[in-house]
């Protein structure tokens, strides 16, 4: 397949719709926009429907009547959409029906939103977070696949760099998809043929199966049971990140997205100029790669964790280490003047520059 | 002697007593229960009198689903009231 | 015919099956698959529900109709229905079912929703599905109140009205005027086909299932949004005797909900 230059919110449309994802809503708001436009184009030629929602209430409320019918389904916006879909994503999750839901977010402020999630009750959504083009157009087909094997809603946490930078990457062109709604083996999904069998089937947050007793719902039953998957989820999933020069490294960096992405290449050139640092990745938000992260952090004398927030994944670095050596925040909030998360921090010298300090003090002490 | 057409089957058990057959019955042959009451402490529906048309307005009315309604293959003449 | 004695009174036998009828009537239609229900005596949702599958049975719709519930008393029954069901969130309905039909146009698609899921919650989802003239019907059960959390003031509540939270009646300086959520339907311009039909009575019941058979046709004829909005009974929820909500219904709802049918459709025979 060749490489073509394309811009992140483009080949993220290409890829989701090379995977059969033949459903999509969204309501505009930067820097999502581009991915509702670009499946608009997209999804009508192979028979898909993309709707323009009257909010995200109902872009998710939409997606979800779609993925009912078994058909692979997405959605997204930024950060403040994203708050309108907590109530629906937690719910999906314990109706347990996949979703794909992509927040392109403004800058990294909504890690909590992600991982924790702002719905009701026990739930979890497993979070991808892609640093580059190439490994966005890698991670969606997994997210469907997550979504579909845990029938579970995924998450993909990108931002306004994923979105509007570009990268020549291969992904299946959208002329060569599949027309048609290929919808895989999904036994529980409706199509009305179960009706007038005696075991019609329910898709419900309230139950997995009607009752034949008369009583109606019993939801202390089904909860229990959601959670138990969603459990089995959580440890089922293999967390992964990207790890480099630890080894030896008396500082380890934790970030993701596209911070990442910057501190992976301050690393590598701190590293040619002699510098014993090292950096960790985090791909999966959750589950949380707390495994790499002790690994890489247990020769270290500190490590620091690099966020475009006020320090929120830092939670996840410290429950990770439990307090084996010191995690010190060096990130901070860099937006432009707009929020979109376009920040003047957001540059190699400057976090190259912060890197250095924090590993002039912990060689000093 | 009174005219009959159809009958009913009445699930006393399922009933909640909510009286809502009794004006929807345009013959007017069923009543509620007065003292006597179902396993779950509702007055239920009897059918007091011949002249059921078997219309089926009790059965399309009823909330709890406590009605069969048939229609007798030829119209019955009932003697009425017994003593 | 023989008789019993019930409570010193002589009653005809109402416990054996005829041999010389036939069944015009069973207890639950073919799609009410268990008829026991934990809603309150003299509950109209049933009725109108019950009035629905019906339909979908006389369409020969069965194997290829999804249902979208919203959440009230009436979630609970559809448990007790053999139809496919898929449930929404408080006020989603028309959203999911918007995503289903687009997905399955095939499918006949409707939504089940009381007045406080569909014209409090979620207002917006049912006035933009009809806006967009989605293929689908929606089935409004209108008792006036939030009867699942005791009988609440909702917002079609009628002036007047007593509920939980307007024990003198609802006030319109304090508590607003209702919203006629057909008439509102109807203005739409992707509105098709609605109506507004009740179960207080037996005329009304079959009358209402005409004008969810006609929402159904329109529906399967793929003429945009179809809309039946049903006046039910809730004697809890209107704090007054089981046998005095059929009239109350007809004198405090209907005279400001008015019934008939709002826009197109082949005009049921008794209505303007």
């Amino acid at each position: 397949m060749a490489r073509r230059l394309m811009e992140g919110s483009e080949a993220i449309a290409e890829a989701m719709v090379a995977v059969d994802c033949r459903f999509f809503a969204g309501y505009p708001m930067t820097p999502f926009t581009e991915i509702l436009e670009r499946m608009a184009e997209f999804l009508p030629p192979v028979g898909g429907v993309c709707m323009n929602a009257e909010s995200e209430l109902e872009a998710i409320g939409m997606a979800w009547g779609a993925a009912a019918t078994g058909a692979r389904a997405a959605t997204g916006s930024t950060g403040q959409g994203l708050a309108l879909m907590q109530e629906s994503i937690s719910e999906m999750c314990t109706a347990r029906i996949p979703l794909v839901v992509i927040n392109m977010g403004r800058g990294q402020g909504d890690y909590f939103q992600a991982t924790r999630g702002g719905g009701h009750g026990d739930y979890r959504t497993p979070v991808l977070a892609p640093s580059t083009v190439a490994e966005a157009v890698e991670l969606v087909p997994l997210a469907f696949d997550l979504a579909d094997r845990w029938r579970n809603p995924v998450l993909i946490y990108g931002d306004y760099y994923l979105g509007h930078t570009s990268q020549a990457v291969e992904v299946q062109s959208k002329d060569h998809a599949s027309t048609g709604r290929a919808v895989a083996d999904k036994p529980w999904a409706l199509d009305g043929s179960t009706g007038g069998s005696g075991r019609a089937k329910l898709l419900s947050s309230l139950g997995e199966a009607k009752q034949r007793d008369g009583v109606g719902y019993d939801l202390a039953e089904h909860l229990e049971r959601a959670g138990a998957a969603t459990l089995e989820m959580g440890a089922g999933i293999e967390p992964f990140c990207d790890v480099g020069h630890c080894d030896d490294a008396d500082l380890v960096v934790v970030a993701f997205g596209t911070i990442g992405r910057f501190v992976r290449w301050v690393v590598k050139e701190l590293r040619s100029e002699g510098h014993r640092v090292g950096y960790v990745r985090p791909i999966t938000l959750f589950p949380f790669p707390t495994e790499a992260v002790v690994e890489a952090a247990a020769g270290a004398r500190s490590v620091a964790v690099y966020e475009n927030n006020l320090g929120q994944m830092i939670d996840d670095v410290r429950l990770s280490v439990l307090g084996s050596c010191p995690v010190e925040f060096i990130g901070g909030l860099s937006m432009d003047s707009s929020g979109f998360g376009v920040g003047p921090e957001i540059d190699a010298p400057k976090i190259r520059a912060r890197i250095l300090a924090e590993l002039e003090r912990v060689e000093a002490r | 002697m009174t005219l009959t057409r159809g009958t009913v089957v009445i699930d006393r058990e399922a009933c909640k007593g909510c009286d809502l057959c009794i004006d929807a019955c345009p013959p007017r042959v069923l009543e509620m229960t007065t003292t006597v009451v179902n396993t779950i402490g509702h007055r239920f529906p009897l059918l007091i009198a011949p002249g059921c048309t078997g219309c089926k307005a009790c059965s399309q009315i009823c909330p709890d689903f406590c009605f069969q309604v048939y229609k007798f293959d030829e119209p019955k003449e009932i003697p009425w009231p017994v003593d | 015919m023989d008789t019993e004695l019930v409570g010193q009174r002589v009653v005809l036998r109402t416990d054996r099956r005829p041999d010389d009828a036939t069944l015009v009537d069973d207890f639950t239609p073919e799609l009410v698959d268990v008829g026991a229900h934990h809603l309150c005596p003299g509950c109209g949702e049933p009725i109108a529900i019950r009035s629905a599958v019906e339909c979908i049975a006389e369409l020969g719709a069965v194997e290829r109709t999804i249902s979208v519930f919203g959440i009230g008393c009436y979630t609970a029954f559809s448990n007790n229905l053999d139809i496919e069901v898929l449930q929404a969130l408080h006020g989603r309905a028309p959203s999911l079912a918007t995503g289903v039909k687009r997905m399955r146009p095939d499918a006949l698609v409707l939504t089940v929703q009381g007045d406080g899921d569909m014209v409090n919650e979620g207002l917006q989802e049912v006035l933009h599905a009809a806006a967009r003239g989605e293929n689908i019907t929606c089935v409004l059960l209108n008792n006036g109140v939030f009867g699942e959390t005791g009988g609440h003031i909702t917002s079609t509540t009628v002036l007047g009205q007593r509920t939980k939270n307007t024990l003198d009646g609802r006030d319109a300086e304090r508590d607003g005027y209702p919203i006629l959520i057909g008439d509102l339907i109807a203005s739409m311009g992707g509105t098709a086909y609605a109506a507004r039909g009740a179960v207080n009575d037996a005329g009304n019941v079959a009358r209402t299932r005409r004008m969810l058979a006609a929402a159904f046709a329109t529906q399967e004829r793929g003429e945009g949004f179809s809309f039946v909005e049903i006046l039910t009974m809730c004697p809890t929820g209107w704090f007054i005797e089981t046998q005095e909500s059929p009239d109350y219904l007809a004198d405090v709802i209907a005279g400001t909900h008015q019934i008939g049918v709002l826009k197109g459709g082949d005009v049921p025979k008794g209505d303007r």
